[in-house]
């Protein structure tokens, strides 16, 4: 389908229909991760690590094993022992030899809540009591949490087989992405500012714990039933850990409370597997939030250091970032993706971003929404707020002379194609909230951010049924309203109304294989799939139309879901409406739908600016954000009020990220407040509106212009917020998060 | 151990059920009475997908024990509707996009209904102060908090 360039053309797509899932979840019915039970299912339970590295010396199950009602017990001498390369998963890589470690410990236990063995019970109290009578020797090992004291000489080790420049490390691995000569660029600067910064790991914070309900039958046959962002991901990485053949297993997708990235890995999914196959019956397995805490996600924490140096007209002559992001337990920070876009939304000569992914006692991190990005952006658009400082310029001004625009070759690679940056500095700049008035104690800050978004595998089938209505089946788990989307598309190029489109995100078996909901991809890639799929539809109802009339296929054509004559030349026949052709669909050559898998390409980079106005009160340092406003390039909005609502959520997860939310240890290496009550996400009081702006500048490389929306608004508000807080009380905050007693400190130290 | 028979009320109808005495009411709605509407979030009364009404009052039922239900009357999400149609409250969440996972979404409903139960016209600091225990990940509570308002309006009879 070529790009639909005049918005005025599309009837559906950027009308704000109620979502097909929506009454389900309005009224308690939607089928969510641990509401399923299947007949005789069993109650599976988790023995986690107390130590944060211990070596497993013994295990004994025995006394476990003999209560009654307890059916199976694993360890991780029931997994296959996997070797460790780097193996293709999706899009990317993973190493599956890492990820079974994880699932559940082998030889040493390498974070506190790391899995030991699991348990299969006739009830929850019983899996319970059976897990504390589980009894494992530890051998308790020195370890190490902060990401540069395990960089350090002499650190702990965790990985016998992670090496650094030749010598056994907890630095995995060093990225570097640069664009001509960054030191000799900041050598002509005027004007250089250079700043550390620190971030501290943050939950997804998703309010649905993860939850599993597997059955396994004897002839390998495999049911799981599982809330998270791909039901394709969790057939590949339960196949890969349990040695299973793939099409033995079959994953249904329950509705996800929310991930985030934190549900694109498998936690409890190999665990309940494995359960049920010991125990011949289905088991069932859901987290606490306690657990989710201790022994999921979250995304890293990180030091950097940011230089940036300007001419005095506020043309950026160099800059660097040099980074280090905690990987958890196991190798995998998102380094590369914070290097990638540390410095994307400007035009710069002269640029160097390189960053260590770095092993510690810490869970393993989780992806979080445009992963890596917000670490960074927290660094280099502090560093740009006291630029524009030095500089005397106005900080939406001096992101205006360095944009980033269509032709600006990225340190990443490429050589961005129209982007929409400069149209969202337009439209921060042109905001009223912008130049409205500030009281006492009260600072405005802006930030910007920059997202790739990417494309990759989807599936997509359209099926006309035989009243003419539409069924639209994608692989795409639904996080935020995709399914709306997916019709809409549908219906925008089948020219039938909305309601008329019913879809549905598909089993394993039922779809083709889709990589996993994230990286803002699911309306751009999977949106594209339906596109192709409905296209094929309209293709088809075309030739059976041409078949009844008698005329060739090209004699047709298709108009508000009508079959008509392309032409006077055609013949002078009525239009046939889609209901009329699917009614015959049987005489003219059978069932009429179409299944389409792609790998898509020519995603477009997101950007975002934000506005931030703080109160900060100078008796406690508590700071109140006082307005918020977003601004997006979204490509086009396929329903805008998901659009509104995915950059106000994000937005307000980095609001959480900036002011409150942080992984507390304590001196034994233990989380110190893995709960909600200590673990602060931000709440209803906590936040005024959240005001949107959305900007369109199509993505021309997907039909509807297309860009993808959910992980830029989690880019600026980390600097947006502290720099607003640096115009409210005169100091820079360099580490996350700004909470209360840190504010303090910094006003005190200042006076 | 012996298990404890309750007789309440859930949504206006009778019921009754055996529990153990430890049970949360959440487990027992859940697991015993099939009523998988309430959600468990945390366990820990911090995140409110659990909210019900317990003789009115708004609790989270992960906090309550089952035995304690006995006598009493438990509103939850599966109660909020009128047979097929749907609650002001369900149809202005829909209308404004206030959901997106929607695993939250039964507890605020829940919450937001004793809101107006108590409070028919309230400011958007008092809905906002009065939901502060019902945690979204997703929304960043703007659109919720309109569509609060918006049904409030409604029920008031303001916008006829």
């Amino acid at each position: 389908m070529n790009f639909v360039a005049n918005k005025s053309e599309l009837k559906v797509v950027g009308t704000r229909p109620v979502r097909p899932d929506g009454i389900d979840k309005v009224t308690g019915k939607a089928m969510f991760g641990a509401d399923l039970t299947m007949a005789g299912t069993l109650t599976g339970k988790v023995l986690r690590s107390p130590h944060a590295h211990a070596r497993i010396v013994a295990i004994d199950a025995s006394k476990a094993l003999a209560l009654p009602g307890v059916k199976a017990v694993i360890t991780a001498a029931d997994f296959p022992e996997i070797s460790s390369e780097e193996a293709a998963a999706g899009d990317g890589a993973v190493n599956f030899r890492h990820m079974a470690h994880n699932v559940l410990a082998r030889d040493k236990v390498l974070y506190e809540g790391h899995a030991v063995a699991a348990v299969a019970a006739t009830s929850q109290a019983i899996a319970d009591a059976a897990a504390a009578l589980i009894e494992i020797t530890y051998e308790v090992l020195p370890f190490v949490i902060d990401v540069e004291a395990a960089m350090a000489d002499g650190a702990p080790l965790l990985h016998d087989d992670i090496k650094y420049n030749g010598k056994p490390s907890n630095i995995t691995k060093r990225v570097e992405f640069k664009l001509g000569d960054a030191d000799a660029g900041l050598a002509e600067a005027d004007v250089v500012v250079e700043g550390r910064y620190e971030t501290t790991a943050v939950h997804q914070g998703y309010i649905e714990p993860h939850a599993v309900i597997a059955s396994v039958n004897p002839d390998g046959q495999t049911q799981i039933f599982a809330s998270s962002q791909g039901q394709f991901m969790i057939r590949q990485y339960v196949s890969k850990i349990l040695a299973m053949d793939i099409a033995n297993i079959r994953v249904t997708p329950a509705e996800i409370g929310g991930g985030f990235g934190g549900k694109t890995l498998v936690y409890l999914e190999p665990l309940a597997v494995a359960l049920s196959r010991k125990a011949g019956k289905p088991v069932k397995m859901v987290m606490n939030r306690e657990e989710v805490f201790r022994a999921t996600g979250p995304t890293s924490g990180g030091v950097m250091t940011v230089k940036i140096g300007a001419k005095k007209d506020g043309t950026i002559t160099g800059a660097t970032i040099d980074i280090a992001l905690q990987a958890g337990a196991f190798p995998g920070s998102p380094v590369a993706p914070a290097c990638m876009c540390a410095f994307a939304c400007y035009d710069l000569k002269n640029v160097r971003a390189s960053g260590f992914d770095v092993v510690s006692n810490r869970s393993k991190i989780a992806a979080y929404r445009a992963p890596g990005a917000p670490i960074s952006a927290f660094g280099v658009e502090s560093a740009m707020d006291d630029l524009a400082t030095k500089l005397g310029m106005d900080p939406i001004a001096l992101r205006e002379k360095n944009a980033a625009k269509a032709g600006t070759k990225a340190a990443y690679g490429p050589v961005f194609p129209e982007i929409g940056f400069e149209q969202v500095l337009e439209a921060a700049k042109s905001h009223p909230h912008w130049s409205a008035p500030l009281g006492p104690n009260q600072g405005r800050g802006v930030a910007t951010g920059f997202w790739f978004n990417i494309g990759g595998d989807s599936s997509a089938s359209v099926f006309v049924n035989e009243d003419g209505t539409i069924s639209v089946v994608s692989g795409s788990p639904d996080i935020g309203g995709s399914r709306a989307s997916m019709a809409m598309m549908a219906a925008e190029v089948l020219g039938v109304p909305y309601e008329k489109v019913r879809p549905i995100v598909g089993d394993t078996a039922q779809i083709g294989i889709t990589g996993m909901t994230g990286g803002s991809r699911v309306t751009f890639a999977t949106g594209m799939a339906t596109v192709q799929a409905a296209e094929k539809v309209v293709d088809e109802l075309k030739k059976r139309a041409a078949m009844i009339w008698d005329i060739s296929p090209e004699a047709v054509d298709w108009k508000d879901g009508e079959a008509v004559p392309a032409g006077a030349n055609a013949g002078g026949f009525d239009p046939m409406p889609l209901a009329a052709i699917a009614a015959k669909a049987g005489k003219t050559g059978g069932p009429i739908g179409s299944e389409v898998s792609i790998n898509a390409q020519g995603a477009g980079a997101g950007f975002g600016a934000h506005i931030c106005d703080v109160e900060v009160d100078p008796e406690t340092g508590f700071v109140k954000v006082l307005r918020y406003t977003a601004v997006q390039d979204v490509g086009r909005a396929i329903h805008p009020s998901y659009v509104e609502g995915q950059i106000q959520g994000g937005a307000v997860q980095g609001i959480g990220w900036a002011l409150n939310e942080e992984y507390l240890y304590d001196k034994n290496g233990r989380m110190d407040n893995a709960g909600f009550l200590d673990y602060r996400v931000p709440v209803a009081s906590d936040l005024p509106m959240i005001e949107a702006v959305v900007v369109e500048v199509p993505n021309k490389r997907h039909p509807f212009g297309v860009r993808g929306v959910g992980e830029v608004p989690i880019i600026p508000p980390l600097a947006a917020v502290g720099n607003a807080i640096k115009a409210a009380i005169g100091v820079r905050m360099h580490s996350l998060p700004m909470s209360p007693p840190k504010i303090l400190a910094a006003i005190d130290g200042k006076a | 151990m012996s298990k404890i028979h309750v007789t309440t009320t859930v949504n206006g109808e009778p019921a009754e059920f055996l529990c153990e005495p430890q049970e949360s009411l959440l487990d027992v709605l859940r697991d015993k009475l099939q009523l998988t509407g309430s959600k468990e979030g945390c366990g820990s009364g911090d995140c409110g997908a659990c909210s019900i009404t317990l003789d009115g009052r708004l609790v989270c039922s992960c906090l309550v024990l089952g035995v304690e239900a006995e006598g009493k009357t438990i509103g939850t999400i599966e109660g909020l509707a009128n047979g097929d149609e749907l609650h002001p409250l369900q149809r202005k969440f829909l209308e404004h996009a206030a959901l997106q996972c929607g695993f939250c979404t039964p507890g605020l409903l829940v919450a937001t209904k004793a809101l107006l139960d108590a409070n028919p016209n309230p400011t958007e600091t008092e809905a906002r102060f009065w939901l502060a225990g019902n945690l979204c990940r997703c929304t960043g509570y703007d659109k919720i908090i309109r569509a609060v308002m918006d049904a409030a309006a409604e029920m008031r009879g303001e916008h006829a």
